[in-house]
């Protein structure tokens, strides 16, 4: 077991680190109150919300604060009224920048043969889009072994060969639907790092499943950012969506635990479960969404979805934050979110082509429709054009 | 320095030990490595050539150092590279003589700019100064609300209404001067960079308010897109520096190097967790470190001293210097340490650990939680004495952990061995001592001037005096830690999660 050495090298080296460091500056360990006691779930009713609004908020329309409920609640009488917008497409939205990447392959067409340069461009492109020194590499040497072969002739041929193995390392057997069943209480659990977008993304998908016939109950598993529960809250609103929120501070996996049971009780068919944000590389915040992952499957919770939310800026990093989410809590899929920025999101290639964890969902701003099922053509179009 | 990239030039140049100097050919492919890493690390395509063509320039021709292999005079090569393209000038904070300073930051979508608003007030508090924060976010649900709690853990009051941003910065900087405040520090909403009214927006958000200093916030884990998203912050507000967050993640934050490069800019701060306090100036070398991949050995030792238990962590490393370190002590370190990460990331921030070791250790979670679980089957008494465990109690603990008789004699035997070398008078001096360990000896050794210094000439003159004043602890931050029982304090509670084989199955 060299592991043990290891391990008891690690704790060594960082005790003795501890003690010579630690004890001169008579430091105070992190004390502190610990969570609070244990999460008494409330239900908020939605007052009724104000129609949905088709085009994105505005600066000037600012949302309510918690203190301006009841003066919500008191004024709009009207019913709610969820109108479906027409989904953004994929394509449009995706990063209105004509990007680089689009401007190597013009260049790269108007050449006739592939030499050393075209392979450099080829290479540029993919690497800006974020796809990864491994995964180009293993995308262009093919290539150049099929150009090598004769089997590609031209840049043209090269091009639309890239293009054909980009969209088939992200096609999916299982295809990219969210898996829903009337086994129990159906619960989809968001997870991901910090500032990603699951509660927003957690909006829109409640919002597409109200409109989709479902009946969606939220829980407001973030119990540790200030004024998260509220964030979603107000979410929960627009959505005209009921929502199960918990004491701050306190346990999320009691607020999971109670949200299945209302749901149980009140027969919703979905629950949708927000997360705090949390790096992959805390110990303890994992071992805590591993527990609220088995919270929420407990009967009559079933979790069928684990969605990971990933911003579309993120680089290498997202593979990894991929691998430990993904054996820490079983993710089933990703989100793909703030696509409709410049960044190509070219790190769900590798995550599908690694971990063979297709992405599910497209996030494209910040409204509550911004959201589209992932398409690999549009997405790879949307890379090339 | 032992680490990948290190071993990967090692590899490619430790031929070189015979001739004399370094020359274009042998450092071709050394470059190409490098340029790998930096691109592994998310430095922009177009930096990391240029990174490269500076560092090519930097080595060829270099006399082979006597004291340091091939690969490594490269590593150190690119390291001071870095270190000089992350550099540079220091951001010199001057408060502007007609109060309030106004501080803008601004962002994309997620960034962290709310809390490091709330962060940059408490430190303001610390320089002595009197922040107010607006709460100009008025298109995140809830901005506002999350501003007024972080803002009251940091004690600086928060001024938002909800009529529009640029009306909300301007009354905010009313309110400042009416209320004597001398710091203004205005958090804005995400946007794109891309989107042309947003953009607009926070241009007359800034005309506004006219700040001093205009901070772009960027995630450290941002790829390839940091430099078009520097860019066109810097073309719309003339940034003034950078605000760099998340730095507690393990992402290699190449987008530092980019931004930097674009903006021209001093990176100001460094984020690096979730508390407010988890807020100080940026270093350089420490970066450097990171982007390569290296060990970053003073991160560790911070890490350590805000996530440990202080004196669970006392106790233990006496008793093991005392030659008194148990099964028991063992167990109870060992979930301390975990507080840092997973133990493979530990790993590789050590230094001094052989290569070895690092390349076939690949320590899984799960041999962990074997270790672990054959331990907590164990009785107090067992595990304070493993003398008395005899063949029925050694079944015992199988069966209870999960695991074989061999397992267990395994772990025993392995840890008489290290209890055996932790008793030895030589172990401590050849942990602290020359050569390659001897890199944690300095880094601790600096870190105890750090303490005692009135100022750091590496630093910024403003900061550097009052670093050591202004250390968390001194009673800013909230009255809970602001951790809500998140790492460290949970732990105290002593519950926790129980490993696969559980007490006594």
């Amino acid at each position: 077991m060299l592991a043990l050495w290891v391990v008891l090298a690690v704790v060594v080296v960082t005790l003795v680190v501890g003690l010579v460091v630690v004890v001169p500056r008579r430091r105070r360990g992190s004390g502190g109150s610990g969570s609070a006691g244990a999460a008494t779930a409330t239900i908020a009713k939605p007052p009724p919300a104000p129609p949905a609004s088709k085009a994105p908020p505005t600066p000037a329309a600012a949302p309510p604060g918690p203190s301006d409920t009841a003066s919500l609640e008191a004024e709009a009488e009207a019913e709610v009224e969820v109108e479906v917008a027409v989904a953004p497409e994929l394509r449009e939205r995706m990063g209105k920048t004509r990007g680089l990447f689009s401007g190597y392959v013009r260049a790269l067409r108007s050449r006739s043969s592939v030499d050393d340069e075209a392979w450099d461009d080829l290479e540029e492109a993919l690497l800006r889009a974020d796809v990864g020194v491994v995964t180009t590499t293993a995308l262009l040497e093919d290539l150049r072994a099929r150009v090598h072969a004769g089997e590609l002739r031209g840049a043209d041929a090269v091009v639309a060969a890239l293009r054909e193995d980009l969209r088939r390392s992200l096609d999916t057997a299982d295809g990219n639907g969210l898996s829903f069943d009337t086994d129990g209480t159906c619960v989809w659990l968001f997870v991901g790092v910090n500032g990603v977008g699951k509660t927003t993304t957690i909006g829109k998908v409640a919002r597409r499943e109200k409109a989709a016939g479902r009946s969606v109950l939220l829980a407001a598993g973030d119990t540790f950012r200030a004024a998260a529960a509220e964030q979603l809250e107000q979410w929960a609103q627009r959505a005209g969506v009921e929502i199960v929120r918990g004491a701050e501070g306190g346990d999320p996996s009691a607020v999971v635990f109670d949200a299945v049971q209302r749901a149980q009780a009140r027969g919703n068919d979905l629950v949708l479960a927000d997360t705090a944000g949390r790096l992959h590389t805390k110990v303890n915040l994992v071992e805590e969404l591993k527990k609220i992952r088995r919270v929420a499957d407990r009967p009559p919770g079933h979790v069928t979805e684990v969605l990971l939310v990933l911003d579309a800026t993120t680089g290498q990093n997202g593979l990894t934050q991929a691998r430990q989410f993904l054996e820490a809590v079983g993710v089933t899929g990703v989100v793909l979110t703030k696509l409709d920025g410049s960044a190509k999101g070219g790190i769900v290639i590798a995550i599908q082509r690694e971990l063979g964890l297709p992405v599910k969902l497209v996030g494209l701003g910040e409204g509550p429709d911004d959201l589209v099922p992932f398409d690999a053509d549009e997405f790879v179009a949307a890379l090339f054009d | 320095m032992f680490d990948a990239l290190s071993d990967r030039l090692e590899g490619i140049l430790g031929r070189l030990r015979s001739r004399g100097r370094l020359s274009d050919a042998d450092v071709d492919e050394a470059l190409r490595e490098i340029r790998t890493a930096l691109l592994e690390a998310d430095v922009d395509v177009g930096v990391a050539r240029a990174l490269v063509q500076g560092i090519r320039a930097r080595v060829v021709g270099e006399e082979l150092s006597k004291s340091l292999s091939p690969g490594q005079q490269v590593v150190k090569a690119v390291h001071d590279q870095l270190v000089e393209a992350l550099g540079g000038e220091t951001l010199r904070l001057a408060y502007a003589s007609t109060p309030p300073t106004v501080v803008l930051l601004a962002g994309l979508q997620g960034s962290g700019k709310t809390t490091a608003s709330a962060k940059l007030a408490r430190w303001f508090r610390q320089q002595g100064r009197n922040p107010l924060l607006v709460g100009a976010d008025l298109q995140r649900p809830a901005a506002v609300e999350q501003l007024r709690i972080l803002g009251e853990q940091a004690g600086v009051p928060v001024f938002s209404e909800p009529t529009d941003p640029v009306a909300v910065a301007a009354a905010g900087l009313r309110e400042a001067q009416r209320l004597g405040r001398d710091v203004l520090i205005v958090d804005t909403a995400g946007r794109l960079a891309i989107d042309e009214a947003l953009m607009d927006e926070v241009r007359r958000v800034s005309g506004a308010v006219s700040p001093h200093y205009t901070f772009l916030v960027i995630d450290a884990m941002t790829g390839q897109d940091a430099v078009a998203t520097a860019r066109a912050f810097h073309d719309s507000l003339a940034l003034d520096g950078v605000i760099l967050t998340k730095l507690d993640g393990d992402a290699r934050g190449g987008a530092a190097l980019s931004v930097k490069d674009v903006v021209g800019r001093p990176i100001a701060f460094a984020s690096t967790g979730e508390r407010l306090a988890d807020f100080d100036l940026f270093h350089p070398d420490r970066m450097a470190s990171r982007i390569l991949g290296m060990g970053d050995v003073l991160t560790l030792i911070e890490q350590a001293e805000r996530e440990f238990d202080h004196d669970v962590a006392t106790e233990g490393a006496t008793r093991m210097l005392e030659g008194r370190f148990t099964l028991e002590d063992f167990l109870s370190q060992l979930q301390q340490v975990k507080k840092l990460g997973s133990l493979g990331g530990l790993l590789a921030l050590m230094p001094g650990v052989p290569k070895e070791v690092k390349q076939n250790a690949n320590i899984d979670d799960g041999q962990v939680a074997q270790v672990e679980a054959i331990i907590r089957s164990m009785t107090r008494r067992e595990r304070g004495e493993p003398g008395v465990i005899d063949g029925s109690r050694r079944s015992r603990i199988a069966r209870g952990s999960g695991t074989t008789t061999q397992d267990v004699n395994q772990l025993l035997r392995q840890f008489k061995e290290a209890q055996q070398l932790m008793r030895s008078p030589g172990m401590l001096g050849g942990m602290l001592g020359g050569g390659a360990k001897g890199k944690l000896a300095q880094a601790l050794a600096d870190r105890m001037g750090d303490a005692g210094d009135a100022g750091d000439p590496g630093l910024d003159s403003l900061s550097a005096r009052s670093l050591g004043a202004g250390r968390p602890g001194a009673g800013f931050g909230p009255p809970g830690g602001g951790a809500k029982g998140r790492p460290g304090t949970k732990k105290k509670k002593g519950g926790r999660v129980t490993p696969k084989g559980g007490g006594g199955r």
